[in-house]
């Protein structure tokens, strides 16, 4: 069978139904929708043992943060890769700032054991179930989650740097 | 192993190691290494703190960060053309590709076509940039298993692959090379020198380098079947490139989602069999010969035309149009202070780096800076599955698959 996005979403929303699978568009020929937290894993598993699919490959995965959006601030995209037919695929589940709780995909694809402690890193996201939960990048003695965008970067209107100290 | 009537009474050391999660062996005692984060053999920053049974590696835990400088997070302030310079500090032995990788996702949100000589020009400099990856990790992997005259020979002609660059860009290391839309300027005669003499010495060195090291049998005893990994465990962990070739997975971006003309050129792809470190030094050994090959072909067909696109909302108009044109004066100042807003938009875009699938994942919003730039990196991905590999073997064997695997610090921890 070849793949195309529209036999695909038709096959995902005849296994999950209409309420779990939603806003399916392509923005670069690779097409994204959105989904829930509680589907997400059984999709995945089904993307990897579907014969047809054979949708392996866990291309990479992160956070995403939307402040304005209130109530689906956190976003959580997967980007996975049939090798076989050469065909791509996006997965997006959004959650509330205040509720920053995702399952753990480690038992599907042992690659994810590093992204999601990424994402931890950098956004805050709890991955339950995950085996080591522990920052990765930054130190452990950090406070927040520097890619959240409340952080911003060093603010360039700061008047307490004078700019002779630092010689520009 | 203590027998069981014992476990109901234990001894202090032996609820220490139960607590630990030690084997209560009671002649084994295990000793904690620490390999790293300056270890001379590791080349690069890594730390892993090893648990050693006499010679043999009982489990390993690494810690990685050392030198993250949270591009991501500077890449959501800085309006899109002063990006490059942060990706080729990302694979620092390969920056050329990190570039052009950069460069093609934004021409892909932008929807920019880029004229065929440029992208001739690009795919000379990215497997330039590949031989010169595969020529580090090849002879430091001679030099970590006691061979350490090939390095400094091909090393050599790595100084010549820098003298090109330098003649296209200007920089030899990280060498933000090209633009947005092309390149920054034409290739000069002399870089086109540089590029015929570098296709006319280089078979000589690299069949010499080969015959030193392939059929050699100490090397051959020392790699094979050295940190290998099954080509169902290296899917399962995200292997790209290179180390997943060599498990006997024959998948190359270049190939499956050709980009900037691949499809125009003859070559092949090299696949191992074990996923071994011989099959992996065997592997880059013929990429190399293979980005000869397409370098030869680009060389010889470099099409007529122009470098770049006609895009002059993010290239940079000529100098001295700038003085004389207002139009170019404007667009000027525009680029250069980072006023242009690219359209609003999502897109991926991968390319075959190094050491495998490097890829871009951009969402912009509609602004000046990107609201989102995530890099696949294919050496944060694949280097979990380090401790896996090495568990079970002997001291010596970490370094050599660490260097095998060419786990390069700057694109492991961005």
């Amino acid at each position: 069978m070849e793949l195309t996005n529209e036999n695909v979403l038709g096959k995902i929303i005849s296994e999950f139904g209409e309420e779990n699978i939603r806003d399916a568009y392509s923005p670069d020929g690779i097409m994204t929708f959105t989904t829930n937290r509680e589907t997400i894993i059984q999709l995945i598993k089904y993307l990897h043992d579907d014969e047809e699919l054979q949708i392996r490959f866990l291309t990479t995965m992160c956070g995403i943060h939307f402040p304005d959006q209130k109530g689906s601030e956190l976003c959580m995209m997967y980007q996975l890769h049939s090798l076989r037919h050469n065909y791509r695929l996006r997965i997006k589940v959004f959650m509330p700032a205040s509720d920053p709780i995702m399952p753990t995909l480690t038992q599907v694809y042992a690659t994810s054991n590093w992204m999601e402690r990424e994402t931890f890193d950098f956004y805050g996201i709890k991955f339950t179930g995950h085996p080591n939960l522990t920052r990765i990048l930054n130190i452990e003695e950090m406070e927040y989650h520097p890619m959240l965008k409340q952080y911003p970067l060093e603010d360039q209107t700061r008047e307490d740097k004078i700019d002779t100290y630092f010689g520009r | 192993m203590a027998t069981e009537h014992k476990t109901a009474e234990l001894t202090e050391l032996e609820q220490f190691r139960k607590d630990h999660g030690l084997a209560l062996h009671e002649e084994q005692q295990l000793t904690t290494l620490n390999l790293g984060p300056t270890h001379p053999a590791t080349h690069g920053i890594f730390q892993n703190i090893l648990q050693m049974d006499g010679e043999k590696i009982v489990d390993a835990v690494p810690t990685i960060g050392y030198i993250h400088r949270a591009f991501e997070k500077i890449a959501e302030r800085r309006p899109f053309y002063q990006i490059t310079p942060l990706t080729d500090r990302m694979n620092y032995c390969s920056s050329p590709i990190n570039n052009m990788g950069y460069h093609m996702t934004v021409e892909k949100l932008l929807g920019i076509t880029i004229p065929k000589r440029a992208q001739y020009i690009r795919v000379i400099m990215m497997e330039l940039a590949r031989i010169s990856d595969h020529l580090i990790c090849n002879s430091i992997l001679g030099v970590d298993s006691g061979a350490f005259t090939g390095f400094l020979y091909v090393m050599q002609e790595r100084e010549h692959i820098y003298d090109i660059y330098e003649e296209v860009c200007g920089a030899r290391l990280t060498t933000n090379m090209g633009r947005i839309g092309g390149m920054e300027r034409d290739l000069s005669p002399k870089a086109l020198h540089l590029i015929g003499e570098f296709l006319k010495r280089f078979p000589k060195v690299w069949a010499e380098f080969e015959k030193m090291l392939t059929r050699n049998r100490i090397f051959i005893d020392r790699t094979t079947d050295v940190g290998a990994i099954s080509a169902e465990r290296a899917l399962n962990y995200g292997f790209t490139g290179p180390n997943l070739r060599a498990t006997g997975v024959d998948y190359d971006v270049r190939v499956m989602n050709p980009y900037s003309s691949y499809e125009d050129f003859e070559f092949e792809i090299p696949v191992g069999s074990k996923g071994d470190t011989y099959d992996r030094f065997l592997v880059r050994n013929e990429e190399v010969w293979q980005s000869l090959k397409i370098i030869e072909q680009a060389y010889k067909n470099l099409p007529e035309g122009s470098y770049h696109a006609d895009a002059p909302h993010y290239y940079l108009p000529p100098k001295q149009e700038v003085y004389t044109n207002m139009e170019a004066l404007i667009y000027h100042f525009k680029i250069v202070m980072g006023e242009t807003d690219a359209p609003k938009g999502e897109v991926y875009h991968s390319v075959e780096g190094g050491n495998g699938e490097l890829g871009f994942y951009l969402i912009s919003d509609g602004g000046r800076t990107p609201y989102r730039l995530h890099f696949r990196r294919p050496c944060f991905i694949y280097y979990q599955a380090y401790t896996e590999m090495i568990k079970g073997g002997q001291l010596a064997d970490a370094i050599l698959t660490l260097s095998s695997l060419n786990v390069i610090a700057g694109e492991l921890d961005a």
